[in-house]
Formats: structure tokens, C-alpha cells, sequence
């Protein structure tokens, strides 16, 4: 919502671009057949296009919209997502205008409890944190898909039907023009927390709604005050609730603040109310100077999902197929995450380089990301916003106690996004028990120096194999379809945070997840684990190799 | 603890909750936190906030 005598849209910083609909030539081709159709060009679908792109795979990008989402929604992008946006060659825009961040505060009737560091090694390329508006990040993933030649994007085209054939899925496309019918081979359903596809489908979302809503709220203020996350637990302001303040580019803040439960949501978000509410949050930052108040919206916290991910050609990415609470901001982050872990999939698939099966592997993946989210959030909403009197009485306990015992902060830790581990996915291969540290199977690869880059620079867009002998990585190399060889030196910072031997090696994804590693590693083994871990069956003369099925 | 020492803590609640007047109840849970943390053994005190559960209902009766 925005103020009064503003239209949706009419942002104090942002020009939002209007999109129109296929014209001219563009309509000869709408009702061809397609590999790959994305409903939703919000930042998930996008992300699923780029990847699929980067694979070498075209798609059809259909929205209803004209322009990007309305609001900077969410804003807090993770070191994770970094990854993916520079594996999409799109992370310069984001690092020009993102404000990184490190650090949270929390404050308990005033006063300040607790400091907390986000842990941000030397050997990270990224901050943990980066705080961006949500039509920045919109904004800069369109500029990425508005050069890419392998996308077809097709604005104000509103989805309006789903038919499954048994090779291929029908849609039924209307636009400001016509009405259309195409076929994909396969489509991802990103159309947002409503998804029409999904209802369409016959599907729900199950879980659990949780206490507490929050009005959202940005305003363009001078304020003052690092990049910094601040969480008021009962304030002056709000007796009994909580709020949470973080700065945006453009010296744009955004104040997020409870609603009590007898509080009527519809009162609430009137202007006037709105006002008076970020005036209050204001006079107890201690901010006496001039504000615009921006762009406001409610949010409540829900943890939702899908059974599966997949239904037949078609699946659910991003909030099409989960919902989750704000805390611990995952909404983004994660669907960013689902958008690539089907990209690469599909894109493996339709070029040839995986097995159909490895598709199947999406769903559990990420749902098992989500699930994790769900635990960690719901321990986060009961710390923001207790259910009950026990748990309020026993969250100001630990926050009043946190004042001269450190140990009652951890309690108020806000449990930020990490990445989640796949140790149970069928795409990777199981541990080698001989490890102790490093980054186990299934988890994010952590980033080190080499050279005066990154290890992350050196991966390839496939997977990648990391080894520390040049022996081992010439007979990979010498492989057919080898994977990429980073051979590094064994006394490497690499070596030291993968906690590997000479002999080891790291097999990675092209999701810089651990697919397999080994502490003595062969060319075999690495031959037999590719093979796997993208269900193929080895080449016959690939005798020497034991493959389970 | 012998049993004067146990009345010394006794006494030192009984006197902490009415120092606490109206935030005695959080007075009491911080204890409880702090208690529990000093006896770094999780079970027993699970154990232990399980007994204090007990008979609260009694007291009326009694
Ligand atoms: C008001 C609001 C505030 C939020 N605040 C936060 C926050 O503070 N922190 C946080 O982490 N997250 C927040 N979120 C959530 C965050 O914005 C989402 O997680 C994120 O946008 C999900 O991206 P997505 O691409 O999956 O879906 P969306 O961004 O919703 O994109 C879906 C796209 O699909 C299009 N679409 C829908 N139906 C059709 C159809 N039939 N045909 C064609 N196109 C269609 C839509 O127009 C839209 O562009 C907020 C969301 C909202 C709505």
C-alpha cells in the first residue's frame, strides 16, 4: 500500500518499467511448442530461466504483471543467494547497491541485550548478509534476462489453464490480445504464494499458521545508523510486542513492527494508523528529523508446503510451493534456491548429461530445505512473537537475564539463513566416513583463498572435480565427459577448510553442493560417482566400475 | 546442602519475590534458568521442572 494521492507503483526512488505484450512478430510463435514454459517472472522464475540458460537450455517466460512486484517485500539477501547470482553472471548490480551486513543488535525495553556477529570468514567471498529492495532485485535479475537470447519472456500474458498430455503439459495463455494455447515439455510453476497453477492442480499447501502479523513499513529517513539489524523486544513504542528496524539503499528504512492479537489488521493499516506507528518506532530510536513513508503491507507468519514438489512435467518452485515466516528471512533465499536446483536438474537432463531421474531428486531437496526452514522459524516466531504467556514469560527471562549472562542471548539468536545439507538426497553419494571436518556430502561448499581470488572463481558450470595431486587430476581430465579439475596445492587454505589430505578430492555440484568426496581418491571412483550422482549407467567399457541400480 | 543451607536459598526466594513485587514471575524464571544452567545436566533438570509441575492444584485443598 502507499500513501494517499499515490498510485501502486509510485515509489519516492524507484521507477518502476512498464512491459508490454508480444507484439508484431513476436505473436507468430506463441503457439509453438516449447521445451521449458516458467509461469511467474517474479525473482524465482527468473532465476530458474537464467539457470536454465547458463545450461544452455531456452524457455518461455510468461507473467500477468506489466512491471516488477510492488514493494521492497523481501530484503535481505543471503551470501548463499550471492552465490547463485554470480553463477548467473548477474552479481555486479547487486554488489554496487546492496548494503552487506554482519551484525544484530537486540534491545529489551530499551536497552541493548545482546550484540550478535554473523560469522564472516576471510575465506568468504561474500557478507553474510546483503540488505537490497526486492525491485532492485527484480530489476537487476530482468536487466541478466533481457540479454539472454535462450529466454522468450512474455509480459500481461496471464496463465489461465493447465492440461496434462502424457509427453507434454498444455497452457492456456491470455493476453491484452488473444487467447492461446501452447505445449512445453516441462513447467515450472513459480507463480507466487497464490499460485494459480497449483490451485489449478487440485493442490494445497499444508502446515501451520502462527501468532502474530506484522505491518511492514518503509519510509526515506536521514536516520542514521549502520547497516545493523535491530530487534526491540517490548518497547516503549509497542508494550508487548516486537519490531524490527533495517536499512535499505536510498536511505530507505524499513520498520517492521507487531500488531497485538486484539488489534484489528484493516485499523491497522490505515495511513493515518501506519503513521503514527512508525512515528512512535521513530521517537524511541531516538529520530527527531523529516520522513516520507514509502510503501507499507501486513505479513503473518505461516509455515506451509506442498506434499511434492513434482507433479508429473510440472513443478513448484519458490512460493508456489512453500510459505514461510519472515524471521530469519528465507522466503527469498530459499526460492532463489529451489529456482536453481531445478534449473541445473532440468538443464543436465535436456542436454544430456543426467539421467531423467535425477529430476526426481528436486523434490526431496527441497523440501527437506523447507522443512528445515519450518524448524528454525518456528523456534524464531516463538522467540518474536510468543504464542502464549509461558512462552513470553520465559523469552523475557532470557532476554532480561542476557544483560549480565551471555548465555541467555544465545536464545535470542535470530537463526539466519544457511544453506541446508542434502545428506539424504538421492543425488549424492554417501559420505566417506574418514573425514573429520570439512564440508560434509550434501552441504554448501565453503569458499577459500587461492591466489588472490576465490575457489569459488575456479568451478565450473558443471560439476567440478577439487583435488590436491596433479596424478589424480590428469586422470580425471583424461576421462570421457571428464568434469572440471581444480587441482589445488595441499598446504592451500582449500585444503585446510575441506580438512583434505593429499590424496582427497571433492566432487561438486553445479549447485556448489558436495555431491562425493573421498580422503584417496581415484579416477575410478570419481568416474562411478559422476555416473551416479546424474543416473547414468557408465559406458560398457567401463568395466572396472561397480554401479548399483 | 544441609538443611540450613537449603532454608538460606529458601529464604533468599521468599525475599527475591517479594523484592520483585509485580515482575515476580519473571524473577522466578530467570532463576530457573540460571539454576538450571548451574546444574549443566539438561535431564535433570527437565527432571526436575517435571516435579515442580506437580501438585499445584494441592494448594487450596490443603
Ligand atoms: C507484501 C509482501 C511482503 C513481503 N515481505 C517479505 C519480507 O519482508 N521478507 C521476505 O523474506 N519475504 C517477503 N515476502 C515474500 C517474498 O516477496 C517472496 O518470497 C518472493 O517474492 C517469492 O518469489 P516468487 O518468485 O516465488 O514469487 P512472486 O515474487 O510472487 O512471483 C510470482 C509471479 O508470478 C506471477 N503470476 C502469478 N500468477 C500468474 C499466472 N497465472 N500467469 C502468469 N504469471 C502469474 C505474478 O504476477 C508474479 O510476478 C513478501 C511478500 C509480499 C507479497
Amino acid at each position: 500500500m502507499r500513501p494517499q494521492g499515490r498510485a501502486p507503483t509510485e515509489s519516492l526512488y524507484f521507477t518502476y518499467p512498464h512491459f508490454d505484450a508480444p507484439e508484431g512478430a513476436a505473436r507468430e510463435r506463441l503457439a509453438a511448442d516449447t521445451r521449458v514454459a516458467i509461469v511467474g517472472a517474479g525473482p524465482v522464475g527468473m532465476v530458474a530461466a537464467l539457470t536454465l540458460a547458463r545450461e544452455g537450455v531456452a524457455s518461455v517466460l510468461l507473467d500477468n504483471k506489466a512491471t516488477f512486484n510492488d514493494g521492497s517485500r523481501a530484503i535481505c539477501v543471503s551470501r548463499s543467494s550471492f552465490a547463485i547470482l554470480e553463477s548467473l553472471g548477474a552479481v555486479a548490480p547487486f554488489l554496487d547497491k546492496a548494503l552487506g551486513w554482519t551484525m544484530g543488535r537486540s534491545f529489551f525495553r530499551g536497552t541493548q541485550i545482546l550484540e550478535f556477529e554473523m560469522s564472516d570468514p576471510a575465506s568468504e567471498k561474500y557478507r553474510p548478509m546483503y540488505n537490497l529492495q526486492q525491485q532492485y532485485i527484480e530489476q537487476y535479475l530482468w536487466d541478466a534476462v533481457a540479454r539472454e537470447p535462450l529466454i522468450e519472456t512474455r509480459w500481461q500474458s496471464e496463465v489461465t489453464g493447465i492440461t496434462d498430455h502424457p509427453d507434454a503439459v498444455e497452457l492456456t495463455v491470455t493476453d491484452p490480445q488473444a487467447t492461446y494455447a501452447f505445449r512445453a515439455d516441462w513447467v515450472l510453476a513459480c507463480d507466487g504464494a497464490r499460485s494459480p497453477i497449483r490451485r489449478m492442480k487440485g493442490l494445497r499447501l499444508k502446515g501451520e499458521n502462527y501468532e502474530g502479523r506484522y505491518v511492514i513499513a518503509d519510509i526515506r529517513s536521514g536516520h542514521d545508523y549502520p547497516t545493523i539489524r535491530r530487534a526491540l523486544f517490548d518497547p516503549a513504542c509497542r508494550p508487548g510486542g516486537t519490531v524490527l528496524v533495517h536499512k535499505q539503499p536510498d536511505d530507505i528504512w524499513r520498520i517492521d513492527y507487531q500488531l497485538a492479537d486484539d488489534e484489528d489488521e484493516a485499523e491497522a493499516l490505515q495511513e493515518a494508523n501506519v503513521r503514527a506507528s512508525v512515528a512512535a518506532v521513530l521517537a524511541d530510536l531516538g529520530e527527531t528529523g523529516p520522513w516520507d513513508l514509502e510503501w507499507w503491507s501486513v505479513y503473518s507468519a505461516n509455515t506451509l508446503l506442498l506434499d511434492e514438489y513434482r507433479h508429473g512435467r510440472t513443478f513448484f518452485v519458490g512460493d508456489s510451493a512453500h510459505i514461510v515466516p519472515i524471521f530469519g528471512v528465507r522466503g527469498l533465499n530459499n526460492g532463489l534456491a529451489d529456482g536453481q536446483n531445478i534449473g541445473w536438474k532440468l538443464g543436465h537432463v535436456l542436454t544430456g548429461r543426467a539421467g531423467e531421474d535425477l529430476l526426481d531428486s528436486y523434490s526431496p531437496e527441497r523440501r527437506g530445505a523447507t522443512l528445515d526452514v519450518f524448524a528454525n522459524a518456528s523456534k524464531s516466531a516463538r522467540f518474536m512473537t510468543p504464542p502464549t504467556r509461558g512462552w513470553t514469560l520465559m523469552r523475557d527471562a532470557a532476554l532480561s537475564l542476557a544483560l549480565d549472562h551471555p548465555f541467555a542471548g544465545g536464545l535470542a539468536n535470530p537463526r539466519q539463513m544457511t544453506p541446508f545439507t542434502y545428506a539424504e538426497s538421492p543425488a549424492v553419494l554417501p559420505d566417506d566416513p574418514a573425514f573429520t571436518g570439512g564440508a560434509g556430502v550434501g552441504s554448501a561448499l565453503p569458499d577459500a583463498r587461492v591466489d588472490g581470488g576465490f575457489l569459488s572463481d575456479r568451478l565450473g558450470a558443471g560439476y567440478t572435480l577439487i583435488c590436491f595431486d596433479e596424478r589424480l587430476a590428469e586422470g580425471v581430465r583424461s576421462l570421457p565427459d571428464a568434469p572440471d579439475v581444480v587441482c589445488l596445492a595441499p598446504d592451500s587454505e582449500a585444503a585446510t577448510v575441506l580438512a583434505a589430505g593429499p590424496q582427497a578430492a571433492y566432487l561438486v555440484r553445479p549447485d556448489r553442493h558436495v555431491a562425493a568426496r573421498w580422503t584417496t581418491a581415484s579416477a575410478e571412483a570419481v568416474r562411478d560417482a559422476l555416473a551416479r550422482v546424474t543416473f547414468q549407467s557408465l559406458p560398457d567399457n567401463a568395466a572396472a566400475g561397480t554401479v548399483e541400480a | 546442602m544441609t538443611a540450613a543451607e537449603v532454608e538460606t536459598v529458601y529464604e533468599a526466594l521468599a525475599l527475591g519475590i517479594d523484592a520483585a513485587g509485580g515482575e515476580s514471575e519473571l524473577f522466578l524464571a530467570k532463576v530457573a534458568l540460571l539454576l538450571a544452567r548451574e546444574i549443566g545436566d539438561p535431564e535433570r533438570a527437565v527432571a526436575l521442572i517435571e516435579s515442580a509441575g506437580r501438585h499445584l492444584g494441592d494448594r487450596a485443598a490443603a
